[in-house]
């Protein structure tokens, strides 16, 4: 053995169990995860966390944290972690939720949730399809992408056109912090993790809603290695939903700041 | 304690509060609104969470996440917002979480109206959401009723785990009545162990209503099961009129019941030995009784807010041991006393027949009744 100083770089995060996931490989849902388990490590959060699952890839969610979990049903996710902060008010709450789940089946909710400027955080998965179900159309499928319903590529004059989530949300005054992040590479990923740690301080300071869009990759039901897959978000997605803070109240800025 | 003068669906409000209720989602739907707008004073009042909800769907989502925590949870509606409610009550079925659900029943279907009605008892007690669940169902006839199933609501839901219904119809709702009120008791603020957030739990929380592994949904769908034979056995609850030397039975809940007494009454005061059987559980269902009375009786007549929704469940248990007929008034209609005298003497003087079809003589009826738009 070296006689030096031994530096931990690298390990399982505080907020993890201790298994496997069933996400695909190449798949930023464990990306996305990791980045949750350490911002509420580093923030000390980790027995103050009730998260709330979707229903999609990310359902089992609740068997990857180590903290108290539910799961919602289809879209409702904002709907159940209002009834769990309203009633527990101390406790830092989130939801992790689709494209499918949020903006499709559940944008009655996340308006709602959003308008009523809840205590809560919501993580936003954008994978442009509904990937637990293998890969259909989903409101955020690209113009003239092909996906397992729209196999001749959406034709917007009949499919209509994909939804830009965080700028819907961010035009609902009671949101106080409503960005895009993307997960395709180290530098913004690292910068998707900021975004997490300021809207968990959003909502543990009692700021209002706080609410982060992850630009995502599917390789499976993409059809590509996961490395095209990274190409190809950072090619057509960011095009169709560029990066940024779409709203960030003038508190949140302060804290932003001072943080 | 002093009488208190009060209209239902306040009274079953300001019950819930007395017995500790800590949250309360809804949404405004005739003519359950006062519930909804009573509490929305007087839960903010007390510092206790209040949210008037985009939607039934979001109603009954943020009561699944309260819920969750173990702490008195509660939302109201009325028929059609029931029936978008039915996501959350099989969700909450399904994750073995209690809560309480009162539906102010309105006539029906689609947005029919708001005028009082029993057109949802099958949906409440025999079903509803999608998956196999029961829930406990309770159904007051009066006002005072009401108070007092609302403080055993919420004690059942915890004692079992299981959604409880306190179904009422739009008379219930909209009617005053003097009550006496429960006292007002503490909150309690101390979550189970099996809550998410508890302090008194030892380990990670999950609930959850998945079981991705048939054999694994099986043993839930086992253990539900026992525990509803559980409920089965401990909570039925009935009031029975007038029994004991009854040649004849009227079965009818809530305000049917409530009605037929007055003609029973008006029966025995010309010397008709009628007794009325008055359900309060519609689930579990007062079998036992129902069916020691079969034996004797010679005639049943079952009087409902509903095509005979309730009829089926009586027809099953009396299984041809007496003849069954069958009154009851549709689409927010409700019967008068003297129209169910009327029914009364017809079971009295009709041929008795173990085999008639209650409900294609009634309907043979009612056609006549309402006119040629029928």
């Amino acid at each position: 053995m070296l006689d030096t100083d031994v530096k931990i770089l690298y390990e399982r995060p505080l907020g993890f169990t201790e298994t496997t996931t069933h996400y695909c490989p190449g798949c930023t849902h464990g990306v996305a995860h990791r980045l949750i388990a350490e911002v509420l490590q580093e923030m000390g959060e980790l027995n103050n966390t009730i998260g709330v699952a979707p229903v999609g890839c990310a359902v089992f969610a609740y068997n990857y944290f180590a903290f108290d979990f539910v799961e919602a049903a289809h879209g409702r996710a904002p709907a159940m972690a209002t009834g769990i902060k309203r009633t527990l008010p101390h406790k830092t709450v989130f939801t992790y939720q689709g494209d499918g789940d949020l903006a499709s089946m559940g944008m009655g909710e996340i308006v709602a949730a959003a308008a009523r400027g809840e205590q809560i955080t919501v993580i936003f998965i954008n994978n442009t399809n509904y990937g637990m179900t293998g890969g259909q159309m989903a409101p955020t499928t690209l113009p003239g992408q092909k996906t397992s319903s729209s196999p001749l590529g959406r034709d917007v004059e009949t499919q209509g056109y994909p939804i830009r989530t965080a700028e819907l949300i961010s035009s609902l005054d009671g949101a106080s912090y409503v960005v895009r992040r993307s997960l395709h590479d180290a530098r913004n990923i690292r910068q998707a993790k900021k975004a997490l740690r300021t809207a968990f301080e959003v909502q543990k300071q009692g700021m209002g809603f706080s609410f982060v869009e992850l630009l995502s990759t599917c390789p499976t039901n993409w059809g590509m290695t996961p490395v095209n897959a990274r190409l190809w978000l950072k090619d057509y997605m960011i095009p169709q939903y560029p990066i940024g803070d779409f709203k960030v109240s003038t508190a949140v800025e302060e804290l932003a700041k001072g943080g | 304690m002093a009488l208190e003068l009060i209209k239902g669906n306040e009274a079953v409000a300001e019950t819930a509060l007395r017995v500790g209720l800590v949250s309360y989602f809804g949404y405004p739907i005739t003519p359950q609104t006062e519930l909804l707008e009573y509490l929305s004073a007087r839960m903010p009042e007390l510092g206790r969470a209040f949210v008037q909800a985009e939607s039934e769907l979001g109603a009954v989502n943020m009561v699944y996440g309260a819920a969750c925590t173990g702490l008195r949870t509660m939302t109201s509606s009325s028929s059609p917002g029931i029936s978008l409610m039915q996501e959350g009550i099989s969700y909450m079925a399904g994750t073995e979480v209690p809560a309480v659900v009162v539906n102010v029943v309105r006539g029906g279907p689609g947005l029919g109206n708001i005028a009082p009605s029993q057109a949802d008892y099958t949906q409440i007690v025999h079903g509803g959401g999608h998956g196999e669940y029961h829930l406990i169902v309770l159904a007051p006839a009066s006002v005072q009723e009401a108070v007092d199933l609302t403080g055993l609501a919420f004690d059942l839901a915890e004692k079992y785990r299981m959604v409880v219904c306190l179904l009422m119809d739009g008379f219930l709702g909209q009617m005053m009545e003097p009550v006496e009120l429960p006292e007002f008791k503490p909150v309690n603020l101390s979550a189970p162990s099996w809550a998410i957030g508890s302090e008194n739990k030892d380990k990670k929380v999950i609930l959850t209503s998945i079981n991705i592994n048939p054999p694994a949904q099986e043993i839930f769908n086992v253990k539900m099961m026992t525990r509803w034979q559980e409920v089965e056995k401990n909570e039925v609850r009935y009031k029975g009129y007038y029994l004991e030397d009854a040649e004849y039975v009227v079965v009818g809940y809530g305000t049917a019941g409530r009605i037929a007494l007055t003609s029973v009454r008006a029966a025995r005061e010309k010397g008709i030995k009628i007794g009325l059987l008055r359900p309060i559980t519609l689930a579990p269902y007062p079998v036992d009784v129902l069916n020691d009375l079969a034996d004797k009786a010679k005639g049943f007549l079952v009087v409902e807010m509903n095509n005979g929704q309730m009829l089926d469940d009586v027809t099953s248990i009396v299984a041809k041991r007496a003849p069954i007929h069958f009154y009851g008034r549709m689409g927010g209609m409700v019967p008068y006393p003297d129209e169910i005298s009327t029914a009364i003497e017809e079971m009295i003087n009709s041929e008795p027949d173990v085999n008639r079809d209650a409900r294609g003589v009634w309907l043979a009826k009612m056609r006549e009744l309402v006119g040629t738009g029928a």
